[in-house]
């Protein structure tokens, strides 16, 4: 039940410009901040230090060197402070700028506790829907549109960019570069309910020419099954209760409740970013969901052996 | 005993409370076993005995209420029964039951559907969410406790507010001539 | 003029009264005995007693929740509460610790002494002040009782809207936690009308406002915070009652309502809040400071600007905890600046500690070995706080384990160090016995590497992407052995208060006496013995310096001629402190207690049905006449004070 990917999702391990610029700002703060917690805590074992005739030691003279040292302080403290202001301020300025260069605009729609995911596009046949996850080319700038079908969440991939919320009735934007390929970890970072735990996902940052081949194939409608078991997972689907929640191209199910399973086999996780995709996990999620994602929307299904067999051969045949 | 009797009086309102607030996530696998034994009206011999114990779980629950809600939205029941007022379908916040309030009733509504354009939901949905939206419709009509309800959705619409709800007397209303059972 | 002089108390000894006077002053102040006295009480000591241990209990109830949540987190995957209970539990323990534990006992710190600080025989309104403790009792009470029957908050204590509306949390748990939230803040707003009544009007004669301890000052500035903020809080809180009892659309966005129209106004509370607990725990270091650093505070006026200074900031930071809702640019901009430059007056006042500490001779007994601990952690929080402010990097770390990291070194930093500080302090004050120094020291040095070792990972944590709010995580995450040290920690932390516990007990009972000033202390309250009889002060003294007792040679001035027969207390104008009216303070009643009983049914019936209120506020009728009915007894308010009796001179 454990997921295998190592996908990466550390704002410590930056891969893309926002999240870069913004690792060199925190080692700034980080260095500034180690120095004045120093010179705290050695300034206050300094003053207490018995080094000195404790008559002696409270004299006006003293008093107004302490005054002095107070302002001096002060003046530092304002000037440290004001220098990090300014680099804050022109670092959001350039960072919260949409990058004219934006190519591939997706939508990213927020549910209870997944993902839909929307490559937007002129011509509506071309866009593209699925469900937690999101490839993007490498070296492209990005904008999302953050929108959320219920209650708030929160878009965060802590390696690639900072985060930016998902909030009904509000629509916002994201903008962002990869700059290196690889998997990274998405994971909604605004409390949204039961299993906001369990409420993640995975981008695939991949160079252009991969990236625009999953798109194509992403365009095609699901394939038909050639085994017959394949077509009696079919079946299956189309006639249990998997298809009053989901959708597969090419095929009668057209339920908008959960994901798009369309192209289910060629994804990294099952769950939300919660199960890595296998056979096994597959089975284990479909007969019992709540075990997994305990209030989840999915109900347990009670399926004879042999019709989720063929389920799982379907579902794993939609490349 | 005074004590004793304010002991039972609290332990009472903690079941209350228990009932409505207890988030009951594992159902059993659906099943439509349960709904062959569910009588139409009373005017067929058996009466409308149902397993109380499956239906208390459901009755009086806050989150199976919210549950009942968001599949009546998300199942399009609101497609022909409005948002309780009806429209192509009857009216589910009045008095009148065309097929009987019991909750069993109203299971076996959902479960095998009605004639003149009542879907049959066996085996679209699983057990635990058709008591769900049992639960739902009840409360729709003020049957079931005010406070497990909520009072309004987040979307555009005006339907009764569940907590101010008054409770609607149940009528068994004349059944249409289509949808008398062959 | 006449003037009475008293013989200055000898250390460790009552002052001289005479025992005819003690007797009838106590006979006039606390004329109850028994559980009528106990449950009519309205003097400012009992009430404010009850109200600290109140809060530590609701503190231990906060602390054991965040132990199971250490425990649950302590492994990847772990099973032992589920998704259920541990929202419940984070909701409970955050809810908790701000609402019911850290600013309720720095405020009932404020009820307790304030009034002792500034030479006052009671706090001002004292029914009132009984009505406040009453209802924070109940509204309490309340919250943990729904707890325990399974309808605890499930939404966070900042309960975001939709999340916490109508439609996404089902049952009544949400609207038992804003109900709470009304609960406290009439507690809260009663508090701190009372603290400024006190501090305003009743100071002792020739306390002017430049004379004002620092502890005052703060309580002062904190009053008008509670008085600006709490208003806030209680208009989001209505609307979410309303919206989920009423069916009102303030925060439905397809209605008009707005999501974000919450956000705002709970933080333009929440943030305010922080500094509520902040700003008194700075007036416990500053006090804690001046008697064991035996030497005034440095820079007293600089000090108190600087409290004022932060009170006001303190309103113009609540963005950023909103950057991630998309803030423009410009706006986010003044945030910034704002949450960046608060650190300045904190800094000034840390540089005057310092160099207090450097000028006088430092006795390094535990309420200051805490106080070195105070900064120590809190300066952690307060250089991640300026991290925070900064949009690009808080759009990393807000909503992560950096945060709770942050927010943790702040409030238990700023707010706990100094807390239990002012705890060893005072205790001889409250209890008349000094606590162990032994034990003292051991509860500070395990804190102080628990609260390290639990929330010191947790930086780390939150920047390898550990969001906030998550009742379990991946094992693949790599999150297992920090989370595993933190836990460990929060058992440091967990023994670490079991030996403050056993301290508290063994020094209430077998502590040795501590005699009027064991510290040898420079504020008002330790003029009088410790505990402090019911009417405070035989003789109201009259101030002739800011440094107090210090300030007296071997005579004590004195207030003579006020009467001990009737409860007369000593009105003084607001800047001066002379004496200009004396005034008859209401006497033990039980109506305030009737009326919170009241006030507390109403309100929990109100979470089931709005008919409450209008019956509700109807039979309110019932305990406000019992308030309002005429006293008798003697009359003789509001004589000219120069006919009635007479100033002691400053020598």
């Amino acid at each position: 039940m454990i997921l295998q990917e190592a996908a990466t999702h550390s704002a410590l391990n930056p891969i893309g410009p926002n999240a870069e610029r913004v690792y060199r700002l925190y080692q700034f703060f980080l260095v500034t901040s180690i120095i004045v917690w120093i010179a705290v805590i050695v300034g206050l074992f300094w003053a207490a230090k018995r080094h000195r005739d404790p008559v002696e030691a409270d004299t006006p003279d003293r008093e107004s060197r302490a005054h002095r040292w107070i302002f001096g302080l002060t003046a530092v403290t304002v000037a440290v402070l004001a220098v990090s202001l300014v680099y804050d301020l022109a670092l959001g300025h350039s960072l919260t700028r949409r990058d004219s260069n934006v190519m591939l605009s997706v939508r990213v729609i927020g549910h209870q506790w997944w993902w839909e995911v929307e490559y937007e596009d002129p011509i509506p046949q071309n866009r593209v829907h699925t469900a937690n996850e999101l490839h993007v080319p490498v070296g492209i700038p990005v904008a999302l549109k953050l929108e959320s079908q219920d209650v708030i969440h929160s878009f965060w991939a802590p390696s690639i960019s900072g985060k930016k919320d998902l909030i009904p009735g509000h629509h916002n934007e994201l903008y962002f570069r990869a700059d290196t390929a690889g998997l990274y970890r998405v994971q909604c970072a605004e409390f949204c309910g039961l299993q906001h735990a369990k409420m993640a996902m995975y981008v695939t940052a991949e160079p252009k020419d991969k990236f625009a081949a999953w798109l194509a194939a992403q365009r095609q409608p699901a394939p038909v099954p050639v085994d017959t078991l394949a077509n009696r997972g079919r079946l299956v689907f189309e006639t249990a209760n998997c298809s009053t929640c989901h959708t597969i191209t090419g095929t009668t199910a057209r339920g908008t409740v959960g994901p798009d399973l369309t192209h289910i086999a060629t994804r990294t996780s099952l769950a939300a970013g919660t199960l890595s995709n296998t056979r096994g996990n597959l089975a284990g999620w479909i007969v019992d969901p709540q075990r997994i994602k305990p209030g989840v929307i999915m109900p347990s299904n009670g399926l004879e052996p042999a019709d989720l067999q063929a389920l799982l051969a379907y579902l794993g045949s939609l490349k | 005993m005074r004590i004793h009797r304010s002991l039972i009086a609290l332990t009472m309102l903690a079941a209350v409370a228990c009932r409505r607030e207890e988030r009951r996530f594992r159902e059993l696998p659906p099943s439509a076993s349960a709904v062959n034994a569910v009588p139409v009206t009373d005017f067929q011999p058996g009466g409308t005995a149902i397993q109380e114990s499956t239906w208390t779980k459901y009755d009086n629950n806050a989150y199976a209420l919210s549950q009942g809600k968001k599949l009546f939205e998300t199942m399009n029941c609101a497609g022909c029964h409005s948002h309780g007022g009806g429209g192509m379908g009857p009216a589910l916040m009045d008095d009148q039951w065309i097929y009987g309030s019991d909750p069993a009733q109203i299971f076996k509504t959902i479960v095998e559907g009605r004639p003149n354009g009542m879907p049959a939901w066996k085996g679209k949905l699983g057990t635990s969410q058709v008591w769900q939206i049992v639960a739902y419709i009840r409360s729709m009509s003020g049957l079931g406790s005010r406070p497990a309800g909520s009072s309004r959705d987040d979307h555009m619409k005006v339907s009764p507010n569940l907590q101010m709800r008054k409770a609607e007397k149940p009528k068994n209303s004349f059944v249409p001539p289509g949808a008398v059972m062959p | 003029m006449s003037v009475t002089v008293l013989p200055v108390p000898e250390q460790d000894l009552p002052p001289a009264v005479d025992p005819e006077d003690h007797r009838r002053l106590w006979r006039t102040w606390e004329p109850y005995k028994g559980f009528y006295g106990w449950i009519t009480s309205v003097n400012h000591k009992t009430v404010g007693k009850r109200y600290i241990a109140t809060c530590l209990v609701w503190f231990l109830f906060g602390g054991l929740e965040a132990g199971v949540m250490r425990a649950q987190l302590a492994r990847p995957e772990s099973h032992l509460v589920g998704p259920d209970k541990y929202n419940q539990l984070f909701s409970m323990h955050g809810s908790t610790m701000m609402f019911l534990f850290a600013v309720p006992i720095m405020i009932a710190m404020g009820l307790y002494l304030v009034p002792l600080m500034v030479g006052a025989r009671n706090i001002a309104y004292p029914r009132l002040n009984a009505l406040g403790y009453w209802i924070f009792l109940f509204g309490g009470s309340m919250f943990y009782i729904a707890f325990l029957m399974n309808t605890g908050a499930d939404a966070g204590w900042f309960a975001y809207v939709p999340l916490s509306g109508p439609e996404y949390s089902a049952g009544k748990r949400v609207d038992f936690w804003a109900q709470l939230i009304t609960f406290t803040e009439i507690a809260a707003l009663i508090a701190a009308v009372e603290i400024i009544g006190t501090v305003l009007k009743t100071r002792a004669p020739g306390m002017s406002l430049n004379r004002l301890p620092l502890f005052v000052w703060a309580q002062l500035v904190t009053a008008f915070m509670v008085i600006f903020a709490m208003p806030s809080v209680a208009t989001g809180s209505l609307f979410l009652a309303m919206d989920r009892l009423v069916a009102t659309h303030f925060y439905n966005p397809s209605n008009g309502g707005d999501a974000l129209l919450w956000q705002h106004l709970f933080w333009f509370f929440g943030h305010p809040e922080v500094y509520i607990i902040f700003i008194p725990a700075l007036g416990f270091v500053s006090q804690i400071v001046t008697t064991f650093s035996r030497r005034p505070i440095v820079g007293y006026p600089v000090m108190v600007l600087a409290l004022i200074t932060t009170g006001f900031i303190g309103f113009g930071l609540w963005v950023h905890h909103m950057f991630a809702t998309t803030v423009p640019q410009m706006g986010a901009g003044f945030f910034t600046a704002a949450s960046t430059f608060i650190a300045v007056p904190t800094g000034v006042q840390i540089f005057c500690w310092i160099a207090t500490i450097w000028l006088g001779r430092p006795v390094w007994r535990t309420p200051l070995l805490f106080v070195g601990g105070f900064l120590a952690v809190f300066v952690i929080g307060g250089v991640t706080g300026v991290m925070l402010a900064s949009v690009p990097f808080d759009l990393q770390a807000h909503d992560t384990y950096f945060v709770v990291a942050h927010l943790h070194y702040v409030l238990l930093g700023g707010g706990l160090f100094p807390l239990f500080g002012a705890f060893y302090y005072w205790f001889p004050k409250f209890s008349g016995r000094l606590m162990s120094e032994r034990l003292g020291k051991w509860n500070f040095w395990l804190l102080f590497i628990g609260v390290n070792v639990t929330f010191f990972p947790m930086h780390q944590l939150g920047l390898d992407g550990m969001t906030r709010r998550v009742y379990t995580y991946l094992e693949s995450s790599g999150w297992g052995a920090l989370n595993l040290t933190a836990s460990i920690g929060a058992l440091i932390i967990v023994i670490s208060m079991a030996v403050f516990v056993v301290n508290l007990w063994i020094s209430w009972r077998h502590g040795p006496l501590a005699g009027a000033n064991p510290w040898n202390a420079d504020t008002l309250e330790w003029l009088t013995s410790s505990p402090p009889p019911p009417y405070n002060f035989a003789d109201t003294p009259v101030v002739i310096s800011r440094s107090g007792l210090w300030a007296y040679g071997d005579e004590v001035p004195v207030v003579t001629g006020l009467p001990t027969h009737i409860p007369f207390e000593l009105v003084t104008t607001v800047m001066d402190a002379e004496p200009v009216l004396q005034h008859e303070h209401p006497g033990p009643t039980i109506a305030p207690f009737v009326m919170a009983v009241e006030v507390s049914l109403m309100l929990v019936a109100g979470v089931f049905t709005p008919w409450a209120y209008p019956i509700g506020f109807a039979l309110l009728a019932i305990p406000w006449f019992m308030w309002a009915w005429p006293r008798s007894g003697t009359k003789e308010h509001a004589e000219n004070v120069d006919a009635e009796y007479s100033l002691g001179a400053p020598a």
